[in-house]
């Protein structure tokens, strides 16, 4: 086998041991990298910025552990921009897996901003029905969460006196990575309008782009990269921004590599031929 | 008999539930929300049947050391040491996910850990997959490797220094160019976002709705009994 | 600070005006929109206080069985609003209501006159779908059409689809190798249509393995899939003759979690090393792991999903891809009778006149931006379609 053909037919496992070395050694190095803000993001933080103080957000959690590194950022980013601006956040999500991770995050952050819950947050938790739920809530959220995930009554917190279905929701914010984030766009953006933002992973950020272009959803936060950018527009740069220094060099390796590979095929190929 | 019963079933409900996407007035008005929930009722249940069926293939391996016989031995004790937990903190924390519940200990050290290193080692699938089959065979797996190479190096602030850098190249060779108003276009971001938003959307809306319209079309099979496998 | 206080105190609040009450339309009744305007001279920002207004705090929406006495209030309103749907769980359909709305500040309020009486009702027809109901009545009857002319004998062409016309071939690839075959349905639900559209597949698949006494083996990750799938196979075999050779083991129940399923996945796959593998159902991210691995066992792999963001995945990484709906188009080619063809037809037939119609929306569109000077009317009509194209719910 040539030296040609021996690079176009490379073993996977030199190839896994390089990417390995590329994604770590920047987490251990560490060295600064500047973010980019790309519009679907912006857009995402200004629907947020835009809401007045006292403004209910409902955040939604659909995704679960195995897309946590990329997203649980996002959902961290967007809990300290509401605190931020004194913004009443509603936990819930279509997952029961991935309330935990909610979970995880309030008592993160919710501390750090200096909120309380009940007074500024609350976690209704998981409740199973899918889109019936969602359609349900259009009518009153008390007819499928009549208290929050540890059994307490809705009525008990003060600021949720007030909500009882999306007229009282100022924004609903679906983190998701699968089709659930469709489901709210279907079943609550469609029939109830309601004001959607979209956080997901990189790999469905593709297939949102065409609801956010016709208005159907008013920001996307796409993948570790759009959670970096969320980062950099709260000024808090936290785990996404860690790991874009090690997104690059894994995205720099792959290309150099596609293109080595190529070069090897197309040699390999004219050699062929001679 | 056997076949004609489910059939009508099929073909009222199917009806039945159309009817009631255009009638808000009661029963109608919520039959859908109904019929999910009735749904979701019966399929809980049903993972009764994935639980018969788990515990009794790994335990048969197990009596009958079958080669490999250790994993399942240890898939059945964790199943069940998994369910003890959940049970317990039920009881002692009202919920299992609370801070301070065994089962929260498990989740936060033992799930998302699994988890997450299953969903990372896609990169590295996506990483042989894709040197695989990004070869520059024909036109249009050349435009797929080049479409690749731009959302890829747009997608991270690599892209940005490398654009600064071409800038500056740009700059050098021809003087009159500024290197911040060339910068500013953020030339890779930029041709990846328009990827992203113009053909991949584009390419996704006309796969939806040949979907949509292959959905409406088996769904019409389904409703009057043309097409009957799923009733086996 | 003191003008605007002074200010505040002589002039007061006036009522929110043009208050109506109606039957929220379209609906199972049980509630009552209620609309007002803020007073004249106020402001509901109170951050940017301008002394010549009165700061609002906000509207209260009272509601009463009679015109003059018993007013409750139902409801307290941010300044910024101007309707509220009374949904409560206390209104009756059929019986007359009265309401009136209350503007208030900090140090005022001001009622508006009573308003009524208003009855809620729920409405037989959603008048907001009627667009919908169109299409649906259209697009079916298209189908019906197409059905009825292929029962009467016409003549229909369909193109041929790479994947399904190498099944026959992969599945003896796998028994020549002596090995077994692997069929998946990802992490479909038996309500997902891919999964209905995959168990004619199954059947076939099953058939063809039980005539080559080739093993199948089928790892689910749902449980009522499960059984539609041990039904399918059990089936299969024993039309073929060979009822002995089902093994339930192998048709079996692994996990309903997706990276759990996966990962069983790639375990049987490394272990058997399957000759043959089917990706026929609903895939999220685990695809191209799944995928991966049964290319590194050398199996030839056809997939099919309806999940699109997978299938440039599987394009990569297997030897055949159904794209979007040839895998729903499946059971028509397995059983080409004129009236499975029919309904592809009447698709194709639906498919050319969507081309058609948005195409023609395009143009009408892009001209009508170019010329909206000088030809308004082409935005006008634009807009029209595109408001009775898009569904209001």
């Amino acid at each position: 086998m040539t030296f040609w053909q021996r690079i176009s037919t490379v073993d996977r496992r030199i190839l896994y041991v390089l990417l390995c070395l590329a994604v770590a050694l920047p987490l251990i190095l560490k060295p600064k990298t500047q973010v980019r803000v790309s519009e679907p993001v912006r857009s995402a933080f200004e629907t947020v910025d835009k809401l007045p103080e006292d403004a209910v957000v409902m955040i939604s959690i659909d995704y679960d552990p195995s897309s946590a590194p990329e997203v649980q950022p996002m959902l961290i980013g967007l809990l300290r921009h509401a605190f931020k601006k004194n913004l009443h956040v509603i936990v819930t999500g279509q997952l029961a897996l991935g309330l935990p991770l909610a979970e995880i995050a309030l008592n993160q952050v919710g501390p750090e901003m200096g909120k309380t819950y009940g007074k500024d947050y609350v976690n209704i938790g998981y409740r199973p029905g899918g889109s019936a739920m969602m359609i349900g809530i259009g009518r009153e959220i008390r007819d499928y969460f009549r208290t929050d995930y540890k059994g307490v009554p809705l009525d008990s917190f003060a600021f949720m006196r007030s909500v009882h279905n999306y007229r009282d929701i100022g924004l609903l914010v679906s983190l998701a990575h699968g089709a659930v984030a469709e489901q709210w766009i279907q079943f609550v953006g469609g029939r109830f309008n309601q004001t959607i933002i979209v956080g997901c992973t990189g790999v469905n950020a593709p297939s949102l782009y065409q609801y956010l272009h016709s208005g159907q959803i008013k920001g996307i936060i796409g993948g570790l990269q759009g959670a970096s950018e969320y980062e950099a527009l709260i000024g808090k740069p936290g785990s996404a921004t860690l790991g874009m220094p090690a997104q690059s060099a894994a995205h720099g390796l792959i290309i150099l590599l596609l293109i080595i590979g190529n070069l090897g095929y197309i040699i390999s190929r004219r050699k062929k031929k001679q | 008999m056997k076949r004609s019963v489910p059939l009508t079933i099929v073909f009222v409900t199917a009806v039945l539930l159309i009817v009631a996407f255009f009638i808000p007035h009661k029963p109608f008005g919520d039959l859908q929300s109904r019929f999910l929930n009735w749904y979701t009722i019966v399929s809980g249940f049903t993972f009764l049947l994935g639980l018969d069926s788990l515990t009794r293939h790994h335990l048969v391996r197990v009596f009958r050391r079958v080669e490999g016989w250790g994993y399942s031995l240890v898939l059945v004790l964790a199943l069940f040491a998994t369910m003890a937990l959940g049970f317990y903190s039920w009881f002692k924390f009202q919920s299992p996910f609370a801070l301070r519940a065994p089962f929260m200990w498990l989740y936060t050290y033992m799930i998302i850990p699994l988890q997450s290193t299953m969903f990372a080692s896609l990169a590295f699938f996506v990483f042989s997959a894709a040197y695989r089959a990004f070869r520059i065979r024909n036109f249009a797996a050349t435009l797929l490797l080049v479409a690749a190479c731009l959302v890829m190096i747009g997608n991270v602030p690599l892209g940005s220094a490398f654009w600064h850098d071409i800038g500056s190249l740009v700059h050098a060779i021809i003087p009159g160019v500024s290197v911040d108003k060339l910068t500013a276009l953020e030339g890779f971001a930029s041709i990846k976002d328009w990827l992203m938003s113009i053909p991949t959307a584009a390419a996704g809306r006309g796969i939806g709705i040949g979907l949509a319209l292959g959905g409406i079309a088996m769904s019409l099979r389904i409703i009057l009994g043309i097409e009957r496998t799923y009733m086996s | 600070m003191i003008a605007s206080l002074f200010l505040a105190a002589l002039v007061g609040l006036t009522p929110p005006g043009a208050v109506t009450a109606r039957d929220n339309p379209n609906d199972q009744g049980g509630a009552v929109v209620v609309t007002w305007t803020a007073p004249p001279q106020t402001q509901a920002d109170s951050t940017r206080p301008d002394s010549s207004v009165v700061p609002l705090a906000g509207f209260r929406v009272f509601r009463s069985l009679h015109a003059d006495t018993g007013f409750i209030q139902v409801t307290e309103q941010p300044a910024t609003s101007t309707e509220y749907i009374d949904s409560d769980s206390l209104l009756r359909d059929g019986v007359p209501y009265y309401y009136r709305v209350e503007a208030f500040s900090a140090t005022d309020s001001a009622r508006s006159a009573v308003v009524g009486p208003v009855v809620s009702s729920a409405q037989w027809f959603n008048t907001t779908l009627i667009n919908i109901l169109v299409a649906t009545i259209v697009i079916c009857a298209l189908f019906l059409i197409y059905l009825e002319l292929a029962r009467k004998g016409a003549k229909m062409y369909i193109r041929k689809i790479a994947g399904l016309d190498a099944i026959d071939d992969a599945l003896g690839r796998a028994t020549e190798m002596g090995k077994p075959i692997l069929f998946s349905f990802g992490l479909g639900y038996i309500t997902d249509l891919v999964v209905i559209a995959a168990l004619p597949l199954l059947r076939k698949i099953a058939k063809k393995s039980a005539e080559y006494s080739t093993r199948l083996l089928v790892p689910n990750s749902d449980p009522i899939v499960m059984t539609a799938a041990q039904e399918t196979v059990k089936e299969a075999y024993t039309e073929m003759g060979r009822p002995d050779f089902y093994n339930a083991d192998n048709v079996n129940f692994l996990t309903s979690d997706q990276f759990g399923y996966a990962a069983g996945v790639d375990g049987i796959i490394l272990r058997e090393k399957p000759g043959a593998i089917f990706w026929l159902g609903y895939f999220y991210a685990e695809s191209l792991i799944m995928a991966e691995t049964g290319h590194s066992v050398g199996a030839i792999q056809l997939a099919g999903t309806t999940e699109t963001t997978q299938l440039p995945f599987f394009v990569a990484a297997c030897d055949y891809t159904m794209i979007g709906e040839e895998i729903l188009a499946a059971s028509c080619y397995l059983r080409p009778e004129p009236i499975m063809l029919g309904t592809l037809k009447g698709e194709d037939f639906i498919r050319f006149w969507l081309i058609v119609l948005v195409t023609a929306t395009v143009l009408l569109g892009t001209t009508g931006a170019i010329l909206s000077k000088q030809v308004p009317i082409l935005n006008n009509i634009f807009e029209t379609v595109v408001r009775w194209a898009t569904p209001a719910y």
